[in-house]
């Protein structure tokens, strides 16, 4: 496939990671963002080809592990509503909630629908005059504009019976709260590609010149994750701090106007919990006044739920890249995909998830802080 | 910013009283059901086996018996009808151990209100699938169940089959220094269905493998006995396939990526929906495992058949990492084939 | 996160009005919504996440990649492979 098998090539890989491990002199810590970039590192087996001075940790890049509990447990809750059709993208349907996930609502007679675009939830309002459709809008700012425009074209078209229930998460305040920490051992950052292709990367400028930590752009494929790493590598051998962007064929500096437009005219910026960190302020989005009639959490008035999440295991640590899933005295006995602990275990891709599947082979290198 | 941050994390889910989907898909949580529900009451040695099919002696005959449900949405695809896999779905789990199909049964569950058109179409289906096996029809029954309560039809077919003198196919019989033979591309069956699903259609020319595999198998033992097993890769993809074998027999089984065909449509699509072609189902495939020094004459069977003309060795199996199936990437590096818990779903992240 | 996959638009139509397309991945293809990128035509490809086109992708940006590889290649043959 074009623009996909050439950024796999192993002979091109061999040549970027020679290089990588010519250019580092001394360890570095690097981390990946984005769980779709986690993904690719640990099918391809990366961290294991650049060699053991270059530590890639797994961020909290995966809007599901991420998506508060409370929102969950609204989810569950309004998708078990007898007439509603609860419509939501299949990565969440399997993360618990308090007691429940959005499976077993399906598994007692709710009617839960797997879509892969907001404009599916769109059609189904359309299609049931009658029934109330409820599209569960999760992601990071890559996901954003299509869900500003599902829920803009529903009130273009007033439609009655169409609203969403958002948690939106924004990458940059992640970032800064990670930046934070006394414990933070991150040297640079791959930052997300698609989400930049989206926002731009100006914000991560801004970052970058107040911690003194270099930030690349970096695409999904092994050669796009390679390059980034190259280009951080060299950075920071050379003592610079800058934004640079390797997904250059997605990326450019200003993001997307159209789809930042619709996203501005549909949501507004609001404190949010990150599920396994806790509130981070002005890191989501929520719809404006204006489009309270599409909000799910006005419209089924289950605004104030609320959810303690009790403190048990370490996946805060883990999406915060201060341990290693293999870290975690449960990894992989009490704690695996079938029967998630945390949030990282949770979708395919969180960092436990990623790792569980593909490489608990591997045992743990070292001694590692 | 503020004091230290409170570090939190979900309980985990310890109840499970209900049936699920995911029971259904042959991953993790299917053998789970298989092993805590049914195989305590069900106390069988033939069964305990659990191969595809049963075989047996009586009088002297060896008789291989199997059965099998088909609850597919939407009935009727490209390359098929939930008639023409019901058929061969059975006759396929047969040819697995090596038998000859002689007589299948059908049972139908009719949602009240279904076209009576609709199930002749599917009687007539079945009937064309089965003369070109050839196996005959024997048995069958009737049920209707109200609306509301059944996906149009549900479709159960049991065959039985003569297994020849001197074929013996067991997954126990594999052991470290097989090779891993793949009669063709995979995945065909899962997407073909999955771009005719409500929410996720796409279009595509492609479609399902559905075919009945006694004629490749036949073709196979006709030139070599030292076949151990073999397996059709449905529900849970050659993932699930492999997984069984390599946790029943307690072998490890590493395959390579680049030796694995895999059709470019199907390719597009699970680069789109985020899914990975090892776990997409097929309905037209089988995967043998050989002994290493009759690999090259089997594959050339294959080959010269017209169910196996993209066969390919695709790996072997070893005892280095007994239970685990491994995967060599393209880079040399190696990860996990692991058994999913449940479907694969299309994501976003 | 962020699953988007480059396909190539096919054609172009208007539904409700916003602006579609057909774009094709590998052998399949599927409609998307092509309103975030006015500039993108028929034959470009763009990167689609969940239905929508998000950027169309550049197709001499896209070389940078491989001319960087091309460059440390180069660089190697002169080194005589022994660069570090």
């Amino acid at each position: 496939m074009k623009y996909l098998d050439e950024y796999r090539d192993p002979e091109l890989a061999r040549r970027l990671v020679e290089e990588i491990r010519r250019r580092a002199t001394r360890p570095w810590v690097l981390m990946e963002i984005c769980g779709g970039q986690t993904h690719t590192l640990v099918k391809y087996g990366i961290e294991e080809l650049i060699g053991s001075r270059i530590e890639l940790v797994h961020g909290p890049g995966c809007p599901v592990c991420v998506t508060p509990l409370e929102i969950l447990d609204k989810a569950i809750s309004i998708a078990s509503i007898p007439e509603v059709i609860f419509v939501s993208y299949g990565d969440m349907l399997r993360v618990p909630g308090s007691h429940s996930d959005l499976f077993r609502v399906k598994a007692a007679g709710g009617d839960v629908r797997v879509a892969y675009s907001p404009m599916d939830a769109l059609r189904l309002a359309r299609e049931n005059p009658q029934r109330p459709v409820v599209f569960f809008a999760v992601g990071f700012e890559t996901t954003a504009p299509a869900n500003a425009m599902a829920v803009w074209q529903a009130k273009r078209e007033g439609l009655r019976n169409f609203s969403m229930l958002v948690s939106h998460v924004l990458v940059p305040p992640a970032i800064r709260l990670l930046l934070e920490q006394s414990a933070n051992r991150v040297q640079g950052f791959i930052a997300p590609g698609h989400v930049c292709t989206v926002m731009g990367y100006q914000e991560y400028e801004a970052l970058a010149a107040q911690y003194k930590v270099p930030f690349v752009v970096g695409g999904f494929e092994p050669l796009d994750l390679l390059e980034a790493i190259l280009m951080l590598v060299r950075q920071l051998e050379e003592g610079r701090a800058q934004v640079e962007n390797q997904y250059v064929r997605s990326v450019n500096r200003a993001g997307n106007p159209a789809a930042r437009q619709r996203m501005t005219e549909v949501f507004e910026v609001a404190d949010r919990n990150w599920r396994g960190i806790g509130p981070i302020a002005q890191s989501g989005y929520r719809l404006r006044a204006e489009y309270a009639a599409l909000d799910a959490e006005k419209v089924f008035g289950v605004e104030a739920l609320s959810a303690p999440e009790p403190p048990e295991c370490i996946s805060a640590l883990v999406l915060q890249g201060l341990r290693k899933p293999v870290d975690c005295p449960v990894f992989g006995t009490r704690c695996t995909p079938a029967t998630p602990m945390g949030a990282p275990m949770v979708s395919s891709e969180g960092a436990c998830a990623a790792y569980y599947q593909y490489r608990r082979h591997i045992a743990p290198a070292g001694a590692k802080p | 910013m503020s004091g230290p941050i409170q570090f939190t994390c979900p309980l985990p889910l310890t109840v499970k009283d209900r049936i699920v989907l995911g029971h259904g898909s042959g991953g993790k949580l299917s053998a789970e059901l298989l092993h805590e529900v049914f195989l305590p009451f069900f106390r069988s040695p033939i069964l305990n086996r659990l191969d595809d099919q049963a075989v047996f002696e009586v009088n002297g005959a060896r008789l291989a018996f199997t059965t099998d449900s088909f609850v597919v949405k939407p009935l009727f695809f490209r390359g098929g009808d939930i008639g023409s896999l019901a058929v061969n779905g059975t006759v396929n789990d047969l040819a697995m151990g090596g038998a000859i199909p002689l007589y299948l049964s059908a049972g139908f569950i009719i949602e009240e209100g279904l076209k009576i058109a609709t199930l002749r179409r599917i009687a007539e289906s079945v009937g064309r699938a089965a003369e070109a096996i050839p196996i005959e029809i024997v048995t069958g029954d009737t049920k209707v169940v109200e609306k509301g309560k059944g996906d149009g039809l549900f479709l159960n077919t049991t065959g039985v089959g003569l297994v020849p003198e001197g074929v013996r196919l067991s997954p126990s019989l594999v052991r470290s220094g097989d090779r891993v033979l793949l009669s063709g591309p995979i995945g065909d069956h899962g997407i073909a269905i999955l771009a005719e699903r409500e929410g996720i259609q796409f279009s595509t020319e492609l479609a399902s493998d559905c075919a009945p595999l006694h004629g490749l198998v036949a073709a196979m033992l006709a030139v070599s006995l030292e076949i151990r097993a073999m397996r059709d890769p449905t529900r849970g993809g050659l993932s699930s396939a492999l997984n069984e074998i390599a946790s029943r027999v307690g072998v490890g089984i590493m395959i390579e990526e680049s030796a694995i065909p895999v059709r470019e449509e199907v390719r597009g699509a699970c680069e789109m929906l985020g899914l990975d072609p090892l776990y997409v189902a097929n309905e037209g495939k089988l995967v043998a495992f050989v002994a290493a020094d009759a690999a090259e004459l089997v594959l050339a069977a294959m080959r010269r058949h017209p169910l196996g003309r993209d066969a390919a060795i695709i790996g072997t199996v070893t005892d280095t990492h007994p239970g685990l199936v491994l995967l060599r990437t393209p880079f040399g590096t190696t990860r996990i084939v692991d058994m999913l818990p449940g479907d694969q779903l299309p994501r976003i992240c | 996160m962020c699953l988007a996959v480059p396909g190539q638009i096919v054609e172009a139509h208007e539904v409700d009005g916003l602006r579609m397309g057909t774009v094709r991945f590998g052998g399949v293809t599927r409609q998307a919504c092509l309103d975030f990128v006015p500039e993108a035509e028929c034959g470009d490809y763009v990167i689609v996440h969940v239905g929508f086109a998000i950027s169309r992708l550049d197709a001499e940006e896209a070389q940078r990649t491989f001319r960087l590889l091309e460059e440390m290649g180069a660089l190697a043959d002169e080194l005589g492979e022994d660069g570090g």
